[in-house]
């Protein structure tokens, strides 16, 4: 514990050098930018400026700390254009939009900015602590989570999403499909057999997730938003000045507890990130709640438990890269990238030879979460002020936005044909009253799944046994199970009371 | 960043549009073909900073993602087949595709090798505590039941992470096909499920080795290399040395269209030439994690060929192809 506290006394006297601090508020507020515009999230946003960082010729520790600041704020970011247009500002902001964005349009935006950014902001912190004090020990149970444990982990993603199914199960599932359908597109890692690419080579390796995204969410959302004006249906939003109340926060206290310790423990699994980790708390909360028919309708806790999440994952995510040299997600596979440019070597070592990088990039992350509340919590009126824009005008300006992101960072124009094909073919599932976010999720955890359970059988040499054979993963099972007869039972129970009340008085 | 990337949006559509009439070399580009941050980008940053002082202007580094490098190879064959002024960054595991056809009809002759940044080698890895000592230790576990190991990489089956294992493999005569082979999404995940106990053996290179190297955490049995390399790996036995005759460098290096005119192409190999002999290179090619290797022209576009025709020999006898 000694060594925490001094690692983190000497990595705050790094992190508040005055050149650092600036860093930090520089990256967080760059980074909440790039994370709002639709089509550039953390990863874009890093791989983007890591090289201009480079050549600045900054010292190794400011350089990481400018890119880490713009790695969480673009995590804080994503959430705006989530919640104002419903078009996920990156691909871990997905699931925000789904209560966020009624929430706006019932009059709370500023309500659901403010409220996400303190979700956001505890999430992030919770991350940090963790990591500060249990990193190693963390680091270490992450890697011993084996394929087989993710197989099980993806079943009980799976079991908790069972919630959205709603009202018409049918549609949700086909929709679940379609979004395994568009996963199976690519190389097979296990028989290197090019599956569906149509002779296209732009999908040869498959399709990209931030494609998926933009293109059935963001593209889909647009056209929509031009029919409704064209049949003039369109409804102008009015300006509010909603913001959180500690009654919201009270309210909401558990379910932002619940979703940071969720996103925080996927986030610390190398290959499962801020989408998976969103889309698990957004069902664990779902299928938890008492009463969840507001949920989808612009509930409080359904924004506050993928927001809490994803920033918990984007902590959790640097825990294996700091500790281990080994990236979490593709954004801390960059960072660990910018640092070898450097000369430095992540892992176990990292926190012995260059303590003020190890503890300095920590101490940074405390600093940036604050600041990142502090800049985003005034900003909110001016954000909610977005708004009042004209349809006409911002409609247009979120296409092009969304496409010059889209080819910016992946500078293929195949994938904008991509996005637009996406689009229609999502504006047609909404008319057909599908849920666009079992595509996301189909096309998320299916890819993971399939991945994880092929690679198990190769492990066991096709013995199926291996999947209920480890402790993570009988109970993850248990939880699984758990999540979908609980409410079930819970549900029954509470009618036979009901039925049972009347005639019996207290005796 | 709008500006930022409306200017660069605006800066690649005028270099697609614009036909290459120039024969001059008078706007460098590489193309690395894939996102940023992986080793075509870096491939790309050696040509950038390497040969900064032998074009007027800086070199420009664009990304085309999509295939894994089938999309740059297309467009190199059917729209800029004459560009002086781009090179696209390849490595071996491109050359690995064009020798089993992933890039559909494109192959070694529809691209003009033009240079070499540095090599890596191939490696045989297993965790601090594994039972395997040596990697004689591991092959008479191989020979006598390949399935018995778990072996495992970054790459899909029939990617150049698989080949190290088919080769060294085959070296001994054990069908390739009969090894478990666990295919992982990049090396980090495949190294996280080495410690973690999920496979045993780990395929990387010698290169990532380095950021690993004195942690204590995982042994190098051997390099995939001709002969032993420099520190910190000059402890490591070469597979070749102990008696296994596998080999498995891992190239990194530029093309161009097949068409560009003999001048164009020669500014560059001068330009790269120039490059090879100055220090600062040497120390680039350190920097970013490979071995020196200075081949270019001719001479590099012959080697690269002979490579990709062994490379298809493999493939056909591990029954990656027909």
């Amino acid at each position: 514990m000694d060594a925490v506290f001094s690692g983190l006394a000497s990595g705050f006297q790094v992190a508040l050098d005055p050149f650092n601090l600036f860093l930090v508020l520089a990256g967080c507020f760059a980074g909440t930018l790039i994370g709002a515009l639709p089509g550039i999230g953390p990863i874009n946003g890093v791989a983007i400026l890591l090289p201009i960082a480079y050549s600045l010729g900054f010292k190794p520790e400011s350089a990481i700390i400018l890119l880490a600041g713009i790695y969480y704020g673009a995590e804080y970011g994503g959430r705006i254009s989530s919640i104002l247009l419903n078009v996920p500002g990156d691909a871990g902001a997905v699931m925000t939009t789904l209560d966020g964005n009624p929430m706006a349009r019932n009059g709370e935006a500023g309500k659901a900015l403010s409220l996400s950014a303190v979700a956001s902001f505890i999430g992030g912190t919770f991350a940090v602590v963790l990591m500060s004090f249990f990193g190693p020990a963390l680091a270490s149970y992450a890697i011993h989570f084996s394929p087989s444990d993710y197989v099980a982990l993806m079943v009980f993603a799976f079991a908790s999403l069972a919630s959205l199914v709603g009202s018409n199960p049918v549609k949700t599932l086909l929709a679940a499909l379609i979004g395994l359908m568009l996963a199976s597109v690519g190389i097979d890692a296990n028989t290197g057999v090019a599956r569906f690419p149509f002779g296209i080579p732009d999908i040869l390796a498959g399709i990209d997730f931030l494609v998926v995204v933009i293109g059935l969410f963001g593209m889909a959302e647009l056209i929509h938003l031009v029919e409704q004006q064209a049949a003039g249906t369109l409804r102008t939003l009015k300006i509010d000045k909603s913001f959180v109340t500690m009654k919201d926060l009270a309210f909401t206290k558990w379910t932002i507890l619940r979703g940071s310790v969720i996103g925080f423990f996927i986030g610390i699994l190398p290959g499962t990130g801020a989408s998976v980790a969103s889309a698990v708390a957004y069902g664990a909360e779902k299928r938890a709640a008492r009463d969840s028919s507001k949920f989808g309708n612009g509930d409080m806790r359904g924004l506050a438990a993928p927001e809490a999440a994803n920033n918990a994952s984007a902590g959790g995510a640097m825990v294996p890269m700091l500790t281990l040299g080994i990236p979490g997600s593709g954004t801390t596979a960059i960072l660990l990238g910018a640092l070898l440019l450097f000369n430095i070597t992540p892992g176990p070592l990292m926190f012995s030879q260059r303590p003020e990088i190890a503890w300095g990039l920590i101490a940074s992350m405390y600093i940036g979460n604050v600041a990142l509340l502090i800049i985003n919590l005034p900003l909110v009126g001016l954000f909610a002020r977005m708004l009042t824009i004209p349809q006409q005008f911002l409609t247009p300006l979120i296409a092009v936005l969304a496409f010059i992101g889209v080819y910016s960072v992946v500078s293929n124009p195949h994938d904008l044909y991509m996005i637009t094909l996406l689009g229609v073919f999502g504006w047609f599932l909404r008319k057909l009253q599908f849920s666009l976010a079992p595509v996301i999720l189909g096309f998320v955890l299916g890819g993971l799944f399939e991945d994880n359970l092929r690679r198990a059988l190769s492990i066991s040499g096709g013995d199926w046994s291996i999947l209920v054979t480890s402790f993570n993963s009988v109970i993850l099972y248990a939880l699984a199970l758990l999540v979908v007869v609980v409410p079930i039972l819970v549900g029954r129970m509470r009618r036979g009371r009901s039925e049972g009340e009347s005639p019996q008085a207290p005796s | 960043m709008k500006l930022l990337n409306l200017a660069s949006a605006f800066l690649l559509t005028s270099f697609v549009a614009v036909p290459a009439f120039a024969q001059d070399v008078d706007r460098p580009e590489c193309i690395a073909p894939a996102q940023p941050g992986g080793g075509f980008d870096l491939t790309c940053r050696i040509a950038q900073q390497g040969l900064e002082k032998q074009f007027n202007g800086p070199m420009a580094v664009t990304f085309m993602p999509g295939g894994i490098g089938a999309v740059a190879i297309n467009l190199f064959n059917t729209t800029r087949t004459d560009d002086p002024n781009a090179i696209v960054a390849f490595s071996s595991g491109s050359l690995l595709n064009m020798a089993t056809g992933k890039y559909g009809e494109w192959g070694a002759n529809d691209v003009r090798f033009l240079a070499t940044a540095g090599t890596d080698y191939g490696a045989v890895i297993v965790k601090a505590d594994s039972p395997y000592q040596t990697l004689g230790d591991l092959m008479a576990a191989l020979e006598k039941d390949p399935a018995s190991v778990v072996m495992g990489a970054g790459g899909s089956v029939g990617s150049q992470d698989w080949m190290k294992a088919a080769i060294l493999l085959k070296s001994k005569d054990v069908d390739p096909k009969k090894m478990r082979y666990v295919a992982f999404d990049g090396g980090g995940e495949a190294i996280a499920g080495l410690l973690g106990g999920s496979i045993q053996v780990y395929f990387g290179d010698v290169g990532e080795m380095v950021s690993h190297v004195g942690t204590g955490e995982m042994r190098i049995l051997a390099a995939l290399s001709p002969e032993r390399l420099p520190d910190p790996f000059a402890d490591v036995p070469t597979a070749q040395e102990l008696g296994y005759d596998a080999e498995w460098p891992i190239v990194r290096g530029y093309y161009m269209g097949k068409n560009v005119s003999s001048e164009a192409y020669s500014q560059w190999v001068e330009a790269f030439k120039a490059a090879y002999g100055t220090d600062e290179w040497a120390t680039l090619v350190k920097d970013k994690g490979l071995l020196p290797l200075n081949l270019s022209g001719e001479e590099m576009d012959a080697d690269m060929k002979k490579r990709v025709e062994r490379m298809a020999g493999i493939a056909k006898e591990a029954g990656l192809i027909e």
